[in-house]
């Protein structure tokens, strides 16, 4: 039973298959077997949130989570985000608003920031606070981060109004 | 930092998970919702030879109205618990208190029963299963027993769970008429683990004195404890400003010996357990009637 399993997903939309033993975490399991290096190892204990992906829309620490879990599961990564070459939204933000430096954090907090986004379009700053408390950055001091978030929001509105007013 | 090697299966039903217990006793460990269970497992200071993972146990995931108050089956999740209309209008302890624990990201997973079961004495679900005098249900191979939440926390990490039992439900009865309540916590960074907290009801007569309190204080030493000497103190009083000040004296008093450790004194925990139980009280007691 510790010998290899089979494991089928899906992640950003597309369907995956790989062999791992049940010790394999899911954030090793993404990175070294399925070759999605976007989501990234830090703490390995869950506080640092390098490693938040999204399963079945939640946000989720992937280095708790063992691969053999995700069998089945419909996964979104930060590779998911927006097709090769362009950029969604909330990463044009983060760009544009200076919500990231080394880049380190950001896989993590770019998905924490799409689920937050997705339930709440409008959110107050003590509710982005919420949201993204269990995220560390070493770089930014957070205030590049918060703007990001609000800036990524507008966008995000504005889209939606443009949509709907075609 | 990566797991050491296990065997894993991830049964469909309790009873196949009380079997397979049973079977590797002594080996077996039960995953839940992971977020206190894979950190000592990344960091190897656990070592199961089975885990036996509870995820696709669907019988175990619920939230709903039973005699008058709530059942709570033991995988439905803390952010479930967190969105759930039932317990914000039932249990508005449990769902306050709901918001303390970790971040968004921990409770997307982490189980209420795996709350539970961890038995962090610096955990929220703890105390508040204490404060509400809460039922936990256990199935072994020889049935299923009832164990009260004041009996369930034994000592740090460390339930009254046979390690052939798996939790499967909370049940909280309905507060009493004329009760308030109040949690509050102090930690150093949102999300942390409590340096101290307390959760309390109380229930006042229609003259305003106190008739009955349960008041129990987390984070200060190898369980949640319940005060019992500063309940004394307020039973049959109508609770002013002296009284709550001399209540939160008395709980800070009350603790045995206050855990001491790198995050904080034995001496700041019952400073806390002081300033947070009288507050606690004077927020518990503008809430009185509120949920009649």
């Amino acid at each position: 039973m510790a010998t290899a399993r089979a494991v089928r997903l899906t992640v950003n939309g597309a369907p995956y298959e790989g062999h791992v033993e049940p010790r394999t975490t899911l954030v090793d399991f993404l990175r070294g077997e399925l070759g999605l290096t976007g989501t990234h190892v830090g703490c390995e204990h869950g506080v640092c949130g390098a490693c938040t992906i999204l399963l079945g829309g939640q946000a989720v620490r992937s280095c708790l989570m063992l691969a053999v879990q995700a069998d089945g599961a419909d996964l979104m990564t930060v590779e998911g985000l927006s097709p090769e070459g362009q950029l969604h939204p909330i990463q044009e933000a983060f760009m544009e608003a200076h919500g990231l430096q080394c880049g380190f954090c950001t896989p993590g907090f770019l998905m924490s920031v799409y689920e937050l986004l997705e339930h709440n379009q409008n959110p107050s700053d003590e509710e982005i606070r919420q949201s993204l408390g269990g995220q560390i950055c070493r770089c930014t001091g957070y205030q590049a981060i918060l703007g990001s978030v609000r800036l990524a929001a507008g966008k995000l509105q504005r889209a939606r109004t443009a949509g709907e007013a075609r | 930092m990566k797991p050491p090697p296990f065997d894993y299966v991830d049964p469909s039903t309790v009873g196949e998970a009380v079997s397979l217990l049973k079977q590797h006793e002594g080996e077996a460990k039960i995953l839940a919702g992971g977020q206190s269970l894979m950190p000592l497992l990344n960091m190897r200071l656990a070592r199961p030879g089975l885990l036996i993972d509870l995820n696709k146990v669907a019988e175990l995931t619920y939230i709903r109205e039973a005699d008058g108050g709530l059942a709570i089956g033991a995988m439905t999740r803390e952010r479930a618990v967190e969105r759930s209309a039932l317990v914000e209008s039932h249990q508005p302890l449990l769902h306050w208190a709901t918001r303390f624990i970790g971040h968004p990201q921990i409770r997307n997973r982490g189980t209420i029963g795996g709350s539970l079961a961890h038995a962090d004495p610096a955990a929220e679900y703890p105390a508040i299963a204490v404060a509400l005098d809460a039922e936990l249900r256990a199935v072994g191979c020889d049935g299923d027993r009832t164990i009260k939440a004041s009996d369930f926390f034994v000592t740090y990490l460390t339930s009254a769970l046979e390690p052939t039992e798996v939790l499967t439900e909370i049940r909280l009865p309905a507060l009493a008429e004329r009760s308030g309540w109040s949690f509050m916590e102090v930690a150093r960074r949102q999300g942390d683990f409590a340096l101290a907290g307390v959760a309390l009801t109380l229930t006042l007569e229609s003259g305003g004195e106190c008739s009955a309190a349960r008041i129990v204080l987390f984070g200060v030493g190898p369980t949640p404890i319940r005060a019992r000497q500063t309940e004394q103190v307020l039973i049959g009083e109508k609770p002013g400003e002296k009284l709550l000040e001399q209540a939160g004296q008395k709980a800070g008093e009350e603790i045995d010996e206050p855990l001491s450790d790198i995050h904080a004194s034995a001496e700041y925990r019952r400073h806390l357990a002081q300033v947070l139980t009288r507050r606690a009280l004077a927020e518990a007691v503008t809430r009185v009637g509120e949920a009649d």
